[in-house]
């Protein structure tokens, strides 16, 4: 369908991402955990969304996403957002990645379902590289490759018609369809119901540039109102919402895409699945185009962001390793828990940095350098994962 | 559906009942959920073999279901479109719809890969049209959408470049040609929809709408001729139906407008719903009109007009709420709309009203003039009648 998803797609699941991040990186800090395990400081957390946000908004990152293509499947967006988190200082085991990966789905489909209009599609994506510019301030250059993505957003989207962005958003529902994982935080809000679907309210304002509900008009040939009745809407709406600023800057109006996560407790990146919604994860053969993209988009992701001989800190699921195998073996049980993310520097590698370093390091080689069948190397690589 | 043994009403006689004399129909399960689709829904009844068909559209599959009027037996059949084994994302589906012509009934299925005509129980596929793909990837979205049968021997079908095939169907066999191409429309094709009145007296019987709002009206026949242009002003038409030389279409806005389709004269315009209108369907023997929108309300509307005058009215009759569901198809399942059936973006059944399901509001009915059996909560127009 629509082919222009890409862009808004990274933008708003990586921003999720980072809010996630951000928000576990600085729970940290106050959680119980601090007697055994150290600490992310303040700026190890500043330089890990650094770096994030430097390969996400990087030129060459930006440009492939813009090019006209389909939608990617879960599988292989999850495997470039894995990729682009690691290209900070941090790891994620692949359970941790999951988890991840679930709560910043659902937090963009609730964005996505409940938009008022097509267009504000757009309000939710900046709302999201406000906060990024936010959490990049310290960094000029950083900040900059944001300001100029957001440009480049402005200018390709700006021509797009509100029925052009419809279909986009029909895109981006199919590719959430059927997922109901509950969200600790969505449920406390009263924004999403214990079945795992998101509430509609019948209430609130219409969107900007609609009409409340309630009237019918009648014309004459001539094109004069002849008369005027209301019918009951069922539902209590208004129409004073101001239309929200699709510039560089300015007051977005619209909430949708904010940082709901600003609040530092810990239960609120809690994720449980709804029992019987379990999705279909039998893996499709990917397509060949499919391999394709994602080799592109990895080589996109190029050297200068990626920091080689720096200590790299694991961030484990669970607070033992023993419970993190159990994890990744028991998927069946682990569908009825209520999964926390923690985000725990791992006190045990600390003494282990050299070797870690350099395992991370063959791999990346092995990554960068073609080999003559570059599509095995990536199914391998996504099979690792 | 079992209607009590009764006198018809006389002129002007009320009379109300409870729903309990109605047999009531349950909902039937989909082996998929409904993707968010315009129209997505369509419904054939077979009277002579006491049977319903539902068609919904999931991603890239149509499931359809034959549901027996005893509500003993149903039974489920799944096509895909035409290359299963491509990803998910290059093969997405549309809309199915099923396409009555005298001597046959047909299953047209439009997608991003072209048109798959089917016989109505999707058993065998008896044509198929590939869209012209661009050489080079462009921005444009390429598939086919909006599908009607007109006269006796057509289908049309729309393209997201605004062009409108029609195929000429012999009375049986896969002799399917493409007739012509009309090109009027500059926007993508949202919906067609075909003189559904059975009057041989209206000159247009066909009207194609798209993503700007603009629609084209036409007289069908070896060459189509163009009668009128109505134009949109950005806003999309997302639904639209013929009936009686009226042009009823439902819009982003939420409004619903009445237009006289040879002059484009604006009958009437309702402020019908909070969000964008996702299907409008027409009951030709009443003049029941059902819409159905993203704010999870399907309402029913009733139409009349007076020739002598030529005056259309619009009243209103009837909500109903499908909590949390932004809904995607409703359609009556009989000429006289004393039921609908209804679809919404990730539920797994259709709905079927009236019903005596939790969650579903019900209103009295109420008898008018004639043969004519309305429903309705509204306690004026009750008096008016």
């Amino acid at each position: 369908m629509s082919l222009r998803t890409l862009p808004l797609v990274f933008i708003n699941l990586g921003g999720e991402m980072l809010y996630i991040l951000d928000q576990r990186l600085r729970a940290h800090n106050t959680s119980e955990d601090k007697s055994e395990k150290g600490v992310w400081s303040e700026s190890d957390r500043r330089r890990v969304l650094n770096d994030i946000v430097g390969t996400m908004f990087s030129k060459s990152f930006m440009d492939e996403l813009l090019k006209p293509q389909q939608l990617y499947s879960h599988r292989t967006m999850k495997t470039v957002l894995t990729r682009l988190a690691h290209t900070s200082i941090m790891r994620l085991n692949p359970a941790s990645m999951d988890r991840l990966y679930e709560l910043m789905i659902m937090a963009f489909k609730y964005q996505v379902f409940l938009c008022p209009r097509p267009k504000d599609l757009l309000l939710i994506s900046y709302n999201h590289i406000d906060t990024i510019r936010e959490f990049v301030r310290d960094t000029p250059v950083v900040m900059n490759q944001v300001d100029e993505t957001h440009r480049n957003i402005i200018e390709v989207y700006s021509s797009l018609s509100e029925g052009q962005f419809q279909l986009l958003r029909q895109t981006l529902l199919i590719f959430f369809q059927d997922m109901h994982i509950r969200v600790s935080l969505f449920l406390k809000n009263q924004i999403q119901n214990p079945s795992g679907r998101f509430v509609l309210t019948t209430s609130g304002p219409v969107p900007y540039g609609a009409d409340v509900p309630g009237l019918i008009r009648t014309f004459d040939l001539r094109g004069r109102e002849v008369s005027r009745s209301e019918f009951p809407p069922g539902g209590t709406y208004s129409g004073l919402v101001r239309e929200g600023s699709f510039d560089l800057n300015g007051d977005r109006v619209l909430r949708l895409g904010r940082n709901l996560y600003r609040v530092e407790h810990p239960e609120e990146t809690q994720t449980s699945r709804t029992p019987s919604g379990q999705r279909d994860s039998t893996p499709n053969p990917l397509a060949k185009e499919e391999l394709n993209q994602l080799a592109r988009l990895m080589g996109s992701m190029k050297a200068e962001n990626v920091p080689k001989r720096e200590p790299r800190f694991r961030i484990n699921l669970f607070t033992t390793d023993q419970e993190e195998e159990a994890a990744s073996g028991g998927e069946q049980e682990a569908m009825f828990q209520v999964i926390n993310i923690q985000a725990v520097q791992d006190q045990q590698a600390a003494s282990e940095l050299a070797r870690i370093a350099g395992q991370f390091t063959d791999e990346e080689e092995k990554l960068e350098n073609p080999s003559s069948n570059k599509g095995d190397d990536l199914l391998a690589m996504m099979d690792d994962l | 559906m079992q209607r009590p043994f009764l006198s018809g009403p006389k002129q002007g006689e009320l009379r109300c009942f409870k729903d309990t004399m109605y047999h009531k129909e349950k909902s039937i399960q989909i082996k998929n959920s409904a993707s968010a689709l315009y129209n997505n829904l369509s419904v054939l009844r077979i009277a002579p073999r006491r049977l319903t068909y539902f068609t919904v559209v999931h991603a890239n599959v149509v499931n359809t279901v034959s549901a027996s009027w005893d509500g003993l037996n149903y039974s489920h059949r799944q096509l895909q479109s035409k290359e299963p084994n491509v990803a998910t994302s290059t093969s997405l589906i549309m809309q199915a719809a099923f396409c009555v012509l005298p001597s046959r009934d047909l299953l047209v299925v439009s997608s991003q890969k072209g048109i798959q005509m089917y016989e109505s129980d999707g058993s065998i596929m008896v044509y198929w049209h590939a869209l012209d793909t661009p050489e080079a990837p462009t921005a444009q979205a390429v598939f086919a959408r909006g599908i009607s049968a007109v006269s006796d021997n057509y289908i049309c079908v729309g393209v997201s470049s605004g062009a409108v095939l029609v195929f000429d169907i012999p009375s049986k066999g896969s002799n399917i040609t493409l007739s012509e191409v009309l090109e009027e429309h500059k926007e993508a094709i949202t919906d067609i929809a075909s003189e559904c009145s059975g009057s041989q007296e209206c000159l247009a019987n066909l009207v194609t709408a798209d993503d700007g709002g603009n629609m084209c009206v036409w007289k069908s026949g070896e060459e189509f001729q163009l009668l009128n242009k109505i134009p949109g002003f950005d806003i999309t038409c997302s639904s639209v139906k013929l009936w009686k030389g009226t042009v009823l279409a439902g819009y982003g806005t939420g409004q619903i407008r009445l237009y006289e389709a040879v002059t484009g004269i604006l009958h009437a315009e309702v402020n019908a719903h909070a969000r964008w209108i996702y299907s409008l369907d027409i009951a030709p023997f009443s003049g029941l009109l059902l819409s159905a929108a993203e704010d999870s309300f399907v309402r029913v509307w009733h139409v009349s007009m007076t020739p002598e005058t030529n005056n259309v009215e619009i009243a209103h009759l009837h909500n109903e709420c499908v909590t949390d569901t932004q809904i995607c198809g409703a359609k009556f399942c009989d000429g006289d709309g004393y039921a609908f059936a209804v679809t919404g973006y990730d539920l797994s059944e259709i709905i079927r009203l009236p019903s005596d399901e939790p969650g579903h509001s019900n209103g009295k009915w109420a008898a008018v003039t004639g043969q004519t059996w309305l429903r309705t909560d509204n306690i004026e127009l009750l008096e008016k009648y």
